[in-house]
């Protein structure tokens, strides 16, 4: 559909978030929590907070949980009996706060669960969800979103983009039929257009690199030692993937308590040693450094050469997590 | 009808169990649903997720032929959690199964052409269901030869299947053991099966190399076929990457741009090449 642009008052902004809080939505929105911001699920307006560059977790846990059932049972020696957790009924999920790059990740995250097969409970929970996304009027060294495509007032991904102007007001962009919809339940507080244009409020993220550039470069790199000297103070710890609003990768284990439990689906990371270890004891990737190396191939070069997005959104979670201070923009500046 | 949701499997009853090596059981399977049964298909090469609830998943090939109807076979050496649950199964106990995921053997391409197996150890299986199809269709195919070898006599696997196709005189069998893992009685050939292949040195000329072994047979086996005259391109083999999915999501099998559990587990030695050592 067309963008549609409104104007919203600051105060009309908390009415309607009272208005989806008071139609059972359940709201995540960016919380302070000591020193990290996080999204967390909030039931009053002043629980958010507006001082923040990015959260420190993503939002994908919304659609794709650490931990997700896919199934439940229930075995005896005669039977096993099988529930399906895909019709269980998921949640009416308003994400609130979201930022471009957090927006702009659904979208390779979606390609990922529905490729060749379809993940029906990712897609009911992507179905439910409102993404209700802020420009970016701050950013800091670790943000490159310019570089990938994206910016801090990129659209895409989100059903509505509010900017905040120099008024203290808000311009809503409304950029999908969910984003019409929530417009039309609460019309009288949208208003017409401003005059002012969003480009003046936004945060100005340096171009550090050309993705196409990288993706064509790292055609040629699969041994090189960039990949070792980059990822030697790497622990191994996986902070870099379970704060990535795109990475997906992930373990199924089983969970029991006696004769009843279920299958699940976790969170797991190319950068664990475990992550690929046959049984016989071989690996075919032995190293850390390969494990870095595919990381950034996964995201930079097999990910656009698939389905034409890069699965890197230019957040910087993953350098800002880093206890050993490994930097993806300093990798993927050097190569 | 399958499930919308991928993760969940079909139930199977163990209709029989065989104790095929130390450690190394065959399951025949059948479908609890019939109807599950009756839409259930797949080709030679594909595999699936086995598993026991509450324990967990573990991915091996079909072992059994598409052309024998009505049951699935898996063939499976107890290593690690889920396949020591497995193995404690009884013949009647229900396990899940999902699956045919992967691609096949080209075995309609293959028509007019002889065929060479060559397996070691726990690789057979992925291949039985390729040997049982070929000779199924016997017709279709010219010369069918099987270089197979194990650790020891105990190590060989589908001893039953050897004596029967050893016996056939449409197929052609070399059976060998590493040295040292020969009986008294043992009537095959004792060494590596490189060096055995080698000494056999079946011809290349309108013919398509199966090799499915340890990475360290492959390594060896690779450069024999080639100078026996087999191009790349006539060379097949399946990748055993770990798994956990099966259906291109979870990750851990991505190889370059390739996912074994979606784009394999078959390849030919053209493909291999193309991709990263990864495997």
């Amino acid at each position: 559909m067309q963008t549609e642009n409104y104007t919203i008052r600051k105060a009309s902004l908390e009415k309607l978030f009272n208005n989806l809080v008071e139609k059972g939505k359940t709201v995540y929105a960016p919380k302070a929590k000591g020193k990290v911001v996080l999204f967390e699920n909030v039931e009053r307006f002043d629980e958010i907070t507006e001082d923040y560059i990015v959260t420190t977790n993503s939002a994908k846990s919304v659609v794709f949980p650490r931990v997700e059932e896919v199934f439940s049972y229930k075995k005896t020696k005669e039977k096993t009996e099988i529930s399906d957790a895909s019709a269980n009924s998921f949640p009416d999920v308003v994400l609130w706060g979201s930022r471009p790059c957090d927006a702009a990740a659904f979208i390779p995250l979606t390609n990922t669960f529905n490729r060749d097969y379809t993940d029906i409970i990712y897609n009911k929970r992507f179905e439910k969800i409102l993404i209700l996304t802020f420009s970016c009027s701050k950013c800091d060294e670790y943000c490159f979103c310019t570089s990938v495509n994206s910016g801090t007032g990129n659209t895409a991904g989100s059903d509505i983009l509010f900017t905040k102007l120099s008024t203290g007001d808000f311009l809503a962009e409304v950029i999908t039929e969910k984003g019409k919809l929530l417009v039309e339940e609460n019309s009288s507080l949208f208003e017409a257009k401003p005059a002012e244009s969003k480009e003046q409020n936004l945060a100005n993220v340096k171009t550090y690199f050309n993705h196409e550039e990288v993706q064509s470069k790292l055609q040629n790199l699969f041994e090189n030692p960039v990949w070792d000297e980059k990822s030697r103070a790497c622990l191994g710890c996986g902070s870099c993937a379970f704060v990535c609003p795109v990475c997906s990768c992930f373990d199924i284990q089983d969970e029991s308590h006696g004769g009843n439990g279920s299958r699940l689906r976790c969170w797991d990371s190319c950068g664990f040693s475990l992550f690929t270890l046959h049984t016989s004891g071989h690996n075919p990737r032995e190293t850390q450094g390969a494990r870095w190396r595919q990381r950034i191939l996964h995201k930079f070069l097999y990910m656009p050469d698939q389905s034409k997005v890069a699965g890197c959104v230019g957040c910087g979670r993953c350098s800002r997590a880093c206890p050993a201070d490994i930097n993806i923009l300093d990798t993927v500046t050097s190569l | 009808m399958s499930n919308p949701n991928i993760y969940i499997p079909y139930l199977m009853r163990i209709e029989k169990i065989i104790l095929e090596a130390p450690g190394v059981k065959t399951f025949r399977l059948k479908f609890e649903n019939e109807q599950e049964a009756d839409e259930f298909n797949f080709k030679a090469g594909q595999f699936g997720e086995y598993s026991i609830v509450g324990v967990g998943e573990s991915t091996f090939c079909i072992a059994s032929s598409p052309t024998r109807k009505g049951y699935i076979e898996c063939t499976f050496r107890q290593t690690g959690r889920v396949t020591n649950a497995l193995a404690s199964a009884e013949e009647g106990d229900v396990i899940g199964f999902r699956g045919p995921y992967g691609n096949t053997f080209p075995l309609d391409d293959w028509k007019g052409k002889s065929l060479l197996f060559i397996a070691g150890g726990i690789a057979l299986p992925p291949m039985r269901c390729v040997i049982w199809n070929a000779l199924d269709l016997r017709e279709n195919f010219k010369d069918i030869t099987i270089v197979y070898g194990a650790k020891s006599v105990a190590d060989l696997v589908y001893k039953n299947e050897l004596e029967e196709w050893g016996n056939r005189l449409d197929v052609k069998l070399i059976t060998t053991v590493d040295p040292g893992g020969e009986t008294p009685g043992w009537k095959g050939e004792v060494g590596f099966v490189p060096s055995v292949l080698e000494k056999a040195a079946p011809s290349a000329e309108n013919t398509i190399a199966i090799v499915c072994g340890p990475p360290i047979m492959i390594k060896f086996t690779f450069p024999v076929l080639e100078k026996l005259g087999f191009t790349d391109d006539n060379i097949y083999t399946t990748l055993e990457n770990r798994m956990k999915c099966g259906f291109g999501k979870c990750g851990r099998c991505n190889v370059g741009e390739k996912y074994v559990c979606l784009d394999g587990p078959v390849f030919t030695n053209v493909q291999l090449k193309e991709l990263p050592a990864e495997y």
